[in-house]
């Protein structure tokens, strides 16, 4: 429903536009150099972009790496950057703005960006800084076949729900450890903690400031949540991320899962598991607290950014470059790579539950200047209380004071 | 010297005296596909003014030595007066992070770098007295483990002591215990690292001692055999003296690398359990997206001064028997 209406707000001008617009690569005999992260959705864009334009550009280079965000802070630095385009994501684009490595792109969107929704556009005030093309967000996947198996009828729609679920699949005998979830220690981890305080209504920072209140009752109340949950999860979950949580998936070995949306088609699809799993596989949206409550999820986009220590020919080349393959016919090729938020998409099985997550008022990952430096904190800190070392209150105040070091660190905080 | 040790330590050294500059945050209203919402996001024309006027930064002094990253002298002192037992202060000291990674990090260097000793002068002994034939294969299956690149070996390890790998089900079926992970413990994930450890380093100080028996003298050795030393006596008293410079520089280099272990970690996904001073640089450079330089630099002048405790005795006595062998 949400994507439906995303889409069909668009549907009419990029329609009558797409046609003209797939050939308009702007000023010819550029360099336009792509630095991206390495997955199908991202290749389907910047490889259209340099099927679209390759031929009008004098260099059309493309670095799909799983490390761009370690190097596109330093790689857009120099003048002229390294690369023209970064393909980024929510967090990655703060990471850019922070050090005003990327421009503004209203005068670009304008000439040939027109048709594209203005949704799509990332906007800080009045400043397009990114144009968005793809969603994502984390939700729960679950067995039905298990389910009905401990008698559970329903897919769970809150924690408490899928808590007692895992219980009855462990009572029935079918599952010692029904859940799985990317817990890893770092990243993964502190993510599944803004995901279930997110849920609980929690708030990371004093508005306006970059002072923490995660040791909050919302903080306490998800870490909480949270114990319980791994109490069904495998003793190993500290060291699993996606893909391992995927592989036990595909294994059979779990009920109950909370993995990226991203992971939906790839386990639906017929590689990699068994037809027993994949026919029984149900993604619905992630649990929230109480029922019709705001779902324990963040919202991701992905999209293009112009670097700033470029030519403006060069700029306006790459954005042509890029805007031109946003439009039905990529979407048509690439339907089940990714939860597209263009014209054409035709959601399957595998974007129902991210479309059902954004409907039920999931929030965006937060752009946050110094978010990372908070997530940073909860990766390294939380695995304490996981363990059963720490109380939630011991292991939130030991977050915060992590987080104020490194925040006074950078400024952040004096 | 001073190119490759001196330049990078002193760069090492000031980046840990200054912090960045306080960046201008503002209110601003973000977009997107997700709606609308208040955010902050930094003044970028006021933070490079600021920045343009010291490009090295914010002068913190030790400041950052100091912090709870570090040192952490305030939170110790508050650690001492509040805890009521010394095992719940240092429970407390040991939950700051660098306390935490000094402790797992100076644990593997004692535990390792001993039994790497024994075992290295052992098998070389062990070889040495092999028939020539099956010398030279035994030799080269010997130095296998220290041929495999420590981040694949140990991710390979990984795999294999996993509840569905080789070794994990092994040990589960051994135990009788299905539900028995050697990384769901801090425990046993410490044995599993300092196992490792040994693992790979052992042909290292393997092939240091088989080379440094070749050179036994024989006279010596055929002297005690005729005075009547069993072969236990001639191994004591004659081949580990002459190997002592030997020994004193396999324990040099092995006390510089253990104390450094590293890669382990990662590829083990062993940061819940265990924590090393080399995995805090690498997790202030790189999990926060903006590297934490300053914090980054103390760390590893910290480090430098643990290596130089650690091999400060080593050192002393290799100077006197240097001293002693010019008289």
């Amino acid at each position: 429903m949400f994507l439906k209406k995303l889409i069909l707000t668009s549907a009419v001008a990029t329609l009558i536009c797409s046609a003209a617009f797939a050939k308009d690569c702007g000023p010819s005999g550029q360099s336009i150099r792509i630095l991206a992260s390495d997955f199908p959705a991202i290749h389907a864009v910047a490889g259209t972009a340099e099927e679209n334009c390759a031929a009008s550009a004098s260099e059309f280079t493309r670095n799909h790496t799983t490390e761009a965000r370690q190097i596109m802070n330093a790689a857009l630095t120099p003048n002229p950057a390294e690369y023209t385009s970064v393909i980024v994501a929510n967090s990655t684009l703060t990471q850019l703005m922070n050090d005003g490595l990327v421009r503004p792109l209203n005068d670009l969107v304008e000439k040939y960006g027109a048709d594209l929704p203005k949704n799509l556009m990332i906007t800080i005030d009045d400043n397009i800084m990114a144009v968005a093309f793809m969603a994502n967000s984390q939700h729960l996947f679950s067995r039905k076949d298990i389910l009905e198996k401990a008698g559970i009828n329903s897919i769970p729609g809150t924690y408490s729900e899928m808590i007692a679920a895992a219980q009855a699949i462990r009572k029935a005998g079918i599952m010692e450890y029904p859940i799985v979830m990317n817990m890893k220690t770092g990243w993964n981890v502190g993510e599944s903690f803004n995901l279930v305080f997110l849920a609980h209504g929690g708030e990371f920072f004093k508005p306006g400031t970059a002072e923490p209140t995660v040791n909050s009752a919302a903080g306490i109340a998800a870490l909480n949540t949270l114990k319980a949950l791994v109490e069904y999860a495998h003793p190993d979950h500290l060291t699993q991320a996606s893909n391992e949580t995927q592989a036990i998936w595909e294994a059979g070995e779990a009920a109950l899962g909370i993995m990226w949306g991203s992971r939906g088609s790839v386990i639906l699809d017929d590689e990699g598991s068994s037809e027993q799993v994949t026919s029984n596989t149900v993604l619905s949206s992630a649990p929230s607290v109480k029922p019709g409550g705001i779902p324990g999820a963040t919202l991701w986009w992905d999209g293009f950014t112009i670097s700033k220590n470029v030519s403006d020919a060069e700029a306006e080349a790459t954005f042509a470059a890029l805007a031109s393959s946003l439009n039905s016919d990529m979407v048509a090729a690439n339907n089940d790579d990714a939860i597209w938020l263009l014209e054409g998409f035709k959601p399957g099985a595998a974007a129902e539950g991210v479309s059902a997550t954004a409907q039920g008022g999931a929030v965006p990952y937060p752009m946050l200047p110094q978010i990372g430096l908070l997530h940073n904190a909860l990766g390294s800190e939380l695995s304490e209380f996981l363990k059963g070392n720490e109380s939630a209150e011991k292991a939130l105040a030991d977050v915060e004071a992590a987080y104020v070091t490194a925040a006074k660190e950078k400024g952040f905080l004096q | 010297m001073i190119l490759f040790i001196a330049i990078p330590i002193g760069s090492a050294f000031v980046q840990s005296l200054f912090i960045q500059h306080d960046q201008v945050l503002v209110l601003s209203k973000n977009c997107g596909p997700f709606g609308c919402r208040e955010t902050t996001s930094v003044d970028i024309e006021a933070t490079k003014e600021l920045r343009q006027d010291s490009p090295l930064g914010k002068f913190n002094g030790i400041g950052t030595y100091l912090n709870r990253a570090h040192l952490a002298f305030a939170e110790v002192g508050n650690a001492w007066a509040v805890s009521r037992t010394f095992s719940g202060f240092l429970n407390e000291v040991l939950d700051l992070p660098f306390y935490g990674a000094l402790m797992f990090t100076l644990t593997y260097t004692a535990v390792v770098t001993p039994l790497v000793l024994l075992l290295g002068l052992a098998i070389a002994i062990g070889v040495n007295g092999l028939p020539n034939i099956i010398k030279g294969p035994s030799i080269f299956v010997s130095l296998l483990p220290f041929l495999v690149t420590p981040l694949v070996g140990s991710l390979i390890l990984f795999w294999m002591v996993d509840g569905d790998g080789i070794i994990g089900a092994t040990i589960q079926l051994i135990f009788n215990d299905p539900d028995l992970s050697l990384k769901a413990s801090t425990g046993l994930t410490w044995t599993m690292l300092i196992v490792y450890g040994i693992w790979h380093t052992l042909p290292f100080s393997f092939i240091v001692f088989y080379a440094g028996l070749q050179t036994v003298p024989v006279d010596t050795l055929e002297a005690a055999e005729i005075d009547g030393a069993t072969k236990w006596q001639r191994t004591v008293y004659v081949v580990v003296p002459h190997l002592v410079p030997l020994i004193t520089f396999v324990t040099l280099m092995l006390l510089m690398d253990n104390f450094r272990v590293f890669e382990p970690i990662v590829s083990f996904s062993a940061e819940a359990h265990a924590r090393s001073l080399s995995w805090i640089i690498f997790n202030d450079l790189r999990e926060s997206g903006n590297p934490l330089y300053g914090s980054a630099g103390a760390t590893s002048i910290l480090t430098i001064i643990g290596v130089i405790f650690l091999l400060t005795p080593v050192l002393i006595r290799n100077w006197r028997d240097f001293k002693l062998r010019r008289l």
